[in-house]
């Protein structure tokens, strides 16, 4: 029998923690178009947050903004924004950035 | 009270108060899910009683709740435990602590709409601890101690009470209803461990999900370690019982004259009370014969087996159910998997009682009369569908 402290969840039942070890799978890495916003255009009516499948987009007070070590590149917040204040950009165009992750 | 089976598993699951009920109606079980409507109708309980439009929805109603932290009960047979498969299988990976009673009938493949333990055999690996009564007090019972089994900290798994669909379910025989106040006293010793994890608003965590593919490892690892823990757990619970209520059943297994016994008949459900009297009058006869009653079929209670089979010398076993693609009853089989620490001893499985028809007593002597010979060195037929052969 495996021994508790080889164990990575700390609950006997079925349980993960979702802050730490749920989501640590690095979907970030597979973007290759990446959400730019336009602020000048948004309205901050949420739309974007609200379809973003990984839920990644960050309430930033008066806008949202995509948490890129989760953000896929999906492309649905650019699609699904009425004002069209979401552009979808190649991620070869943040080369520099994109090395920091 | 003189009630029926069905209506016994209803007061079972009253008596321990669940916050969540649910059940969708099907032969032969419908009467729990009426007379727990009733009870919640004439205000004799404050289950809140959900109406779904399946099975399906059932299971997953009852894995939510228990998932929140609630105390849940449902029932089903059959057809409807098929058609809950996917959320039986969740429910054991969520480590839900479900209490499910089932009245067992033959399983779908061949229309019958009659007894049979079919169904629980198909469902013997989502991961649910399975029990086997034989009769009606013991259906009430055996949901009392069930809460304290799947609602255990180191367990935290779901538990399926089974009694005998037509046979068990209709009949009604005199129960002794228990106090309140003392289930409430026997229930109460869960409050004392630590608190199992819940949904909590605001907090993310997962449940039945990993993240990575060696967390998946970690719980389903620890799912078959709890499950493994049930076993001596359910003698524990059982032995507390009896000193409570005077009532116990042996745990895992009941035992009926097999201290000096040369030969066993293993069998569970209705049927063990029926090869207790083919035992008593092969007894006269002068046949050390014994029975084993297999109440625990999930864990399988090896250790209890092997100790209770050890030095036998011949083994006849009656399965309710057939095993496909092995070529004798499940329970049979899984008997057969002890050889390395019971010996080589001719096992005899016997497959009977199959969409109603009724295992009789000269039926469980036949048996024993070829078990007997079979113990004495003499040939015999591994494998005998008895009705095929009436």
């Amino acid at each position: 029998m495996v021994h508790n402290d080889k164990f990575m969840f700390p609950y006997e039942g079925a349980w993960s923690d979702g802050r730490e070890k749920l989501l640590c799978l690095d979907t970030g890495s597979w973007r290759v178009t990446r959400p730019v916003l336009d602020k000048e255009k948004c309205n901050y009516c949420s739309l974007c947050a609200l379809y973003c499948p990984p839920q990644c987009l960050k309430d930033m007070g008066d806008h949202y903004a995509p948490d890129l070590d989760y953000c896929k590149g999906c492309g649905i917040c650019a699609r699904e924004c009425p004002r069209g204040a979401i552009s979808m950009m190649p991620e070869g165009e943040f080369a520099d950035d994109s090395a920091k992750r | 009270m003189v009630i029926t089976g069905n209506a016994t598993a209803a007061y079972g699951a009253m008596l321990c108060r669940p916050d969540v009920a649910t059940s969708y109606p099907i032969t032969p079980m419908s009467e729990v899910a009426e007379q727990l409507s009733a009870f919640r109708a004439n205000g004799l309980m404050e289950t809140e009683m959900v109406e779904v439009e399946g099975e399906n929805s059932a299971m997953n109603v009852v894995a939510g709740a228990s998932m929140a932290g609630g105390r849940t009960f449902t029932a089903t047979s059959s057809w409807g435990l098929s058609f809950m498969y996917d959320a039986v299988q969740h429910a054991a990976g969520f480590r839900a602590p479900i209490v499910m009673v089932i009245a067992n009938r033959e399983a779908p493949g061949i229309l019958a709409v009659s007894g049979g333990q079919q169904d629980i055999i198909s469902v013997r690996d989502a991961g649910w601890i399975q029990i086997i009564v034989e009769e009606g007090q013991e259906i009430l019972d055996t949901i009392i101690m069930a809460y304290r089994l799947a609602e255990d900290y180191d367990i935290q798994l779901p538990v399926m009470v089974n009694y005998d669909g037509f046979y068990l379910s209709y009949m009604a025989t005199a129960i002794e209803i228990p106090e309140q106040t003392d289930v409430d006293h026997f229930l109460a010793t869960l409050k004392e461990q630590p608190k199992r994890q819940v949904l909590e608003p605001g907090v993310a965590l997962g449940c039945g999900t990993h993240g990575i593919e060696k967390g998946f490892v970690e719980l389903r690892y620890r799912q078959c370690v709890a499950m493994e823990r049930a076993a001596a757990k359910l003698d524990e619970i059982d032995r507390e019982f009896g000193e409570l209520f005077g009532r116990s059943y042996g745990g895992q297994i009941e035992e009926y004259r097999i201290d000096d016994a040369d030969i066993v008949v293993v069998a569970s459900g209705g049927v063990a009370g029926t090869a207790k009297v083919a035992v008593d009058t092969k007894r006269e006869q002068g046949i050390k014969v014994g029975l084993i009653k297999l109440r625990l079929f999930r864990p399988f209670p090896r250790q209890r087996l092997v100790e209770a089979l050890n030095g036998k010398k011949a083994i006849g076993v009656i399965d309710r159910s057939v095993g496909f693609g092995w070529d004798c009853g499940p329970m049979a089989m899984e008997l057969r998997a002890l050889t390395p620490e019971i010996g080589i001893v001719p096992i005899l499985s016997y497959i009977d009682g199959l969409a109603n028809l009724d295992i009789t007593i000269p039926h469980i002597e036949r048996a024993i009369d070829e078990v007997q010979s079979a113990a004495l060195g003499k040939s015999y037929q591994e494998v005998t569908w008895i009705p095929l052969e009436e």
